[in-house]
């Protein structure tokens, strides 16, 4: 019944509600070109459901079984790891090391960074080459940057020599080697390689903030400190909390740094859960102990994804 | 008067302050490149800081004769790697961006947790899977891991920037014919080019520099990537420091040598891998 006649595009705005064939045509190939957009994306869902979330219910799942030595042993064994594991004490100085490290290295990232951009946002000459300076640790590997800074804090040569040269022999410390404070030494040269990137981040924001607030602000009496205090720290609040969960998360998996400085040192001072996990795992092949590890650091740094994702959602979500 | 006399201090202030920084900042690599740069005769406790009197390239021929095999495995690792993983970037922040079927921002959340995952948290059951494949010690399975992991990052970025790419455009492309593929040959990679230097120089520097898939996956020392090279150069008492420092130094350079040449575009990296909260 129907005479296949070409509409043009205003007749079909016109009548919406009749749906001409050439807009169901149209409709149809649009629907069919979602269906194959998702077609294309599956090997990419299948990759991540199956390396990331059936990994780790898996690892979940071995840190409950028996399996701690070189042959796979599937036995349900409950939560007997995990109590293993909590009265561990390479366990328990993993989790100081973690405050111990979490601490400075934060504070170092996040309050350096924020001067760093401060300082480069006051119309600097040569900002280009400041910054390029600043962020290019982040490019070096955890493995070198931990052969350089192993080499500079040898507690009879490197930083200690400078401190004696200019008269702050009291400043001389074991670093690395120290048993009570070996992980903050490890903090910086972590700080050293991602300060840049936090400095980056507080850069952009601070680059958003329109001018006029600046002036509002002055033009009310504000001071540079109060300026800083009042208006702008405030503003980039959005930017510390990413610094936070970023910093936050490396702190969780400090690994290649620990190796590339030699290791867990004397009374583990300088252990981390991840390098714990490791050997645990691929040295002493205590599979199932090492998977009780690898659970808890997840449950650790859900922590501080799951608000992280939470407060992007609305951003992802245009 | 006085004020400007202010100004000045202030100004002075603030550039001895960002010049001490800089200088802290290119301590290590200093140290590096002079201790590298002197035979083991001269590296000393005590003279740690002093230049070195000539130019000597012993401990770079000695380093280079233990991690060129490994410098040759990173190279094959990752030039792959990282050109893979950009184009599957390419397609799933397309998708992402432009095809928005029912559920896809909560997809992409979930892809996303992957970029925070502690690699720990899969190590066990990576290692079981590539064995199952016969991936488990070969470069290759390196290589499928990386392209894997990547996944998360390079959709994020890619979507990013094919966010901005106006709606009116990809309608005006469908009504002159285009399809699925169409849009994304015709439209979006004639436009992607500066997304695909970002990616890809992130993707160069984050696989180079790994170290735990290539320790974990690559037991054998003989395939193992240069940074894991480097590491056992540096637990081994018997390797001079002079020799363990130019391996650092052969190790950090393609990733030096690529960010100064791209400096810019891997801030723009930097940038785009963090969404700002």
């Amino acid at each position: 019944m129907q005479t296949l006649q070409p509409k043009s595009a205003a007749e079909e705005e016109r009548a919406p509600a009749v749906a001409p064939p050439a807009l169901r045509r149209r409709a149809r190939r649009i629907h069919g070109d979602m269906v194959l957009a998702v077609l294309v994306l599956s090997p990419s869902i299948i990759a991540v459901a199956l390396f990331i979330y059936s990994f780790i219910g898996w690892t979940f799942y071995i840190s409950m079984v028996n399996w701690n030595d070189i042959l796979p042993d599937y036995t349900f064994v409950g939560l007997r790891n995990w109590l293993r594991l909590v009265r561990d004490e390479r366990f328990q100085i993993d989790l100081r090391n973690l405050v111990f490290f979490a601490v400075p290295f934060m504070a170092q990232c996040i309050i350096g960074g924020f001067l760093l951009a401060a300082l480069l946002d006051q119309h600097i000459k040569g900002e280009a080459l400041f910054r390029t300076i600043f962020i290019f640790p982040f490019a070096v590997s955890g493995i070198v940057t931990g052969v350089a800074w192993r080499w500079l804090m040898q507690p009879e040569t490197g930083i200690n020599l400078l401190f004696d040269a200019v008269g702050l022999g009291f400043l001389k410390s074991q670093w690395y080697a120290s048993l009570d404070y070996g992980m903050f030494a490890v903090s910086i040269p972590a700080a050293w390689q991602m300060s840049g990137y936090i400095m980056a981040l507080y850069l952009a924001s601070l680059r958003g903030i329109p001018l006029e607030v600046r002036e509002a602000a002055q033009l009310d009496g504000c001071g540079t400190f109060a300026l800083y205090r009042h208006v702008i720290i405030p503003l980039v609040a959005p930017v510390t909390f990413t610094a936070v969960v970023l910093t936050g998360m490396n702190s969780i998996r400090v690994f290649d740094l620990v190796a590339g400085m030699g290791g867990s040192g004397a009374a583990y001072a300088t252990d981390t859960l991840a390098f714990n996990m490791f050997q645990m795992t691929f040295q002493a092949n205590r599979f199932a102990l090492g998977a009780a590890l690898a659970a808890f650091m997840i449950i650790l740094s859900a922590f501080l994804v799951v608000p992280y994702l939470r407060s992007i959602r609305h951003e992802v979500e245009r | 008067m006085t004020l400007q006399l202010q100004r000045v201090w202030s100004r002075g202030l603030i550039y001895l302050a960002l010049a001490c920084a800089a200088a802290y900042f290119l301590m290590p690599i200093y140290v590096l490149m002079i201790t590298s740069l002197k035979p083991y005769t001269d590296v000393n406790v005590t003279r740690m800081w002093e230049l070195p009197r000539g130019l000597y390239f012993g401990s770079f021929a000695a380093a280079w004769g233990m991690v060129a095999p490994n410098f040759w495995n990173s190279v094959i690792i990752t030039v792959p790697a990282a050109i893979i993983s950009s184009l599957i970037g390419s397609i799933n922040g397309y998708i992402f961006a432009k095809w928005r079927f029912r559920g896809a921002d909560t997809l992409f959340l979930l892809f996303l947790v992957g970029m925070f995952l502690p690699y720990q948290g899969i190590l066990i059951p990576l290692v079981q899977t590539l064995q199952v494949f016969r991936l488990y010690g070969t470069l290759a399975g390196v290589i499928v891991v990386h392209c894997i992991f990547g996944i998360p990052i390079t959709a994020l970025m890619f979507r990013g920037y094919f966010a901005g790419v106006p709606g009116e455009l990809m309608e005006a492309a469908r009504i002159d014919g285009c399809g699925f593929f169409g849009i994304y040959r015709w439209i979006l990679l004639p436009i992607a080019l500066p997304a695909f230097a970002v990616v890809l120089l992130w993707q160069f520097t984050t696989i180079w520099n790994d170290f735990i898939i290539g320790v974990i996956v690559l037991s054998n020392p003989t395939r193992a990537p240069v940074n894991v090279a480097v590491q056992n150069l540096a637990g081994s008492f018997t390797v001079e420091w002079n020799v363990q420092m130019a391996g650092a130094l052969i190790a950090a350079l393609p990733t030096i040598v690529v960010y100064l040449a791209l400096g810019r575009l891997f801030m723009r990296g930097l940038l785009a891998g963090a969404v700002k909260g």
